[in-house]
């Protein structure tokens, strides 16, 4: 069974560019240990017989009309953004000079 | 990375003696929804940056996209008119990549289960004797839907370009824009017609979606772009048939937007392929990259390196499976196929062959049919839509809708002429201001003071003063050589500053001279 270690968490609120407090942190330690757990249990059922599905519920043609919904508005969107420039996402070079 | 380097290339008639093209072409389509794909973001084209935004197509935790409807039914009827079959279910993927124009790292897609496959589109290429036309059936592999990607902007560096960029900008307003992706199956047996079958299918793909009303197809405006593949093959040996040689490797060449691109860049890739063979090396299989300006592919090798897309379903959409009754019903909805449709409108207009290839040629069936609807006469319509629009659209290397000339507009144009409000020349410079955005032909044609002189007066006065003026060429009109009456209409014209009806001082000079 794999433990998940504070220092893991720290790790991986930095890459989603999540602050969290050091309460939050210990309490998303033992959330996320037991989810892992609970996914690891469903790793222990024999998938043999199981064909492969891609969604739980036997549902097909979920939609929605094709009606204007108002969106996030730019302030809002670029402020969850490290950088922005021009209204637009900054982001870091893409490809390496060659 | 260089982009000026210049490859060698086979001159055309030498490489098509040596090898035989196999194309494939890919075009994505862009559907003229109100909302996104997954969320209901609107989709204005030229809207302020990231002001078309939402947690579904920024792709934040937690975000659940649902499908549009409207674009489900616009994907079913593309592949109806497309003569596909539509699946009974299918699904949605993701394609994962890392590349920041999907904010979520992945492009939903669909995978091996599109929406519509196996169909084919007739397409109409001059004859090759020059009489006439001959169809070119291009098979369908698949059409499937998918999802827009943002625009980038490249920061630093000398070029503007991805290579040596020091950051991106990046506008998400395009993400989750709905997209279809139409693949053709290879196709064989164009030879040295490849490239014009290319255009010829690009364009009555156009002309089928814009007749579908499912998109824009502006391709100026990315709205209609195409890929374009393309491998060479070596000549058959006698007695061996063609398609037992087997196929060549093949190149991807993208950013191909418009229809003549379209023919120069595959005419271009068959030259350039065709010199790398003949000197026995090997085709490198790559994405490459056209430019517009200097006619030629650069090698792009982006994603060379990335082709593992590790497509999965996408978890967070149900499947589509579209009802047989909604797929009959919208099957009743398409619109008469390209080629009928001709026939009929030519027949309605009474224009020959080659006028109506002409309008074919310049992407203007529409146009002329909407002139028509609103006013214009057949004849007029073609003679401005084919005409000076024309010839603007191939100077500038635009389409004919791209000045913003609208059908009403030629209605109107067309009509000031008929009625004898302007003469041709007249109605040209009309036509300027129109485009110059100075208003409608009539508010142009008052601005600028353009009317014909009704002032019968004033016109006789001028045939009176040319003819006292100009003795030795009345009397030859008066001796009956009548077309030397043209030199004198145009005196009149210049007198009357180009604002008389050249017929009538025409009507006018020859009853002066006693043979009218």
């Amino acid at each position: 069974m794999s433990s998940l270690s504070r220092d893991d968490v720290a790790h991986l609120a930095g890459l989603a560019r999540i602050d969290l407090s050091d309460a939050e942190l210990d309490k998303m330690v033992g959330e996320l240990s037991v989810i892992l757990e609970s996914v690891a249990k469903v790793q222990q059922a024999g998938a043999e017989d199981a064909p492969p599905m891609s969604h739980p519920m036997p549902l097909t043609n979920v939609t929605r009309p094709d009606e204007v919904r108002p969106s996030l508005g730019a302030d809002a969107a670029l402020a969850m953004a490290p950088a922005s420039e021009l209204q637009r996402f900054s982001v870091p070079r893409i490809l390496a000079e060659d | 990375m260089s982009t000026a380097t210049t490859e060698p290339v086979l001159s055309y008639d030498e490489a098509l003696e040596k090898f035989d093209p196999v194309m494939g072409l890919e075009v994505h389509v862009e559907l003229n929804t109100k909302t996104k794909m997954f969320c209901g973001c609107a989709t204005e084209f030229g809207a302020e940056p990231n002001t078309q935004v939402c947690p579904v197509c920024l792709g934040l935790p937690g975000a659940l996209p649902v499908v549009n409807e409207k674009a489900v039914e616009s994907a079913i009827r593309i592949g109806l008119a497309l003569n596909c079959e539509i699946a009974e279910w299918c699904r949605f993927a993701r394609k994962n990549y890392f590349y920041p124009d999907m904010p979520k790292n992945f492009q939903t897609s669909q995978y091996d289960e599109p929406i519509a496959f196996n169909g084919w589109l007739d397409v109409e290429i001059p004859a090759a004797s020059g009489d006439g036309t001959e169809v070119f059936r291009v098979e369908i592999e698949r059409a499937h839907m998918e999802e827009d990607t943002g625009k980038s902007l490249h920061v630093g560096g000398s070029t503007g370009r991805i290579h040596g960029a020091e950051y991106s900008l990046v506008d998400y307003n395009r993400a989750g824009i709905p997209l279809i992706e139409i693949v053709t199956k290879p196709l064989r047996g164009a030879g040295e017609r490849a490239p014009e079958v290319a255009k010829a299918y690009v364009a009555t793909l156009r002309d089928l979606l814009r007749a579908l009303h499912v998109s824009d197809v502006r391709m100026e405006q990315g709205s209609l772009r195409c890929d374009a593949n393309l491998s060479l093959r070596a000549k058959a040996a006698d007695g061996q048939a063609q398609d037992d040689v087997p196929l060549g490797t093949r190149t991807e060449t993208k950013n191909v937007n418009s229809l003549r691109s379209v023919e120069r860049a595959v005419r271009y890739e068959i030259c350039r392929q065709a010199a790398i063979l003949d000197g026995g090396d090997k085709v490198t299989q790559e994405t490459r990259h056209w430019h517009e300006d200097t006619g030629v592919t650069t090698s792009g090798r982006e994603k060379s390196d990335a082709e593992d897309y590790r497509y999965f379903p996408e978890p967070d959409l149900v499947p589509v499976a579209p009802a047989r009754e909604t797929v009959d019903e919208l099957r009743t909805t398409l619109p008469e196929p390209p080629a009928q449709r001709r026939k009929r409108l030519q027949a309605d207009w009474g224009y020959s062959d080659l006028e109506m290839r002409d309008v074919v040629n310049a992407g203007a069936v529409e146009l002329i049919e909407l002139s028509v609807e609103a006013g214009a006469t057949p004849a007029g319509a073609r003679k401005w839509w084919t005409g000076e629009l024309a010839r603007r659209a191939n100077a500038e290397g635009k389409g004919v809708d791209e000045f913003g000339v609208t059908p009403e507009h030629v209605a109107e144009l067309d009509r000031t002429v008929k009625d004898g409000r302007l003469n041709d020349s007249m109605a040209r410079q009309v036509l300027d201001g129109v485009i110059a955005g100075e208003g409608s032909p009539v508010e142009v044609a008052d601005a600028r003071g353009l009317e014909l002189v009704q002032d019968d007066d004033a016109l006789e006065a001028a045939v009176d003063k040319v003819i006292e003026a100009n003795p030795d060429v009345a009397e030859k009109v008066r001796s009956g050589k009548v077309q030397a009456a043209g030199a004198l209409i145009g005196q009149v014209m210049k007198e009357m500053k180009g604002q008389a009806d050249a017929g009538k001082a025409r009507q006018i000079i020859l009853s002066r001279l006693g043979v009218g």
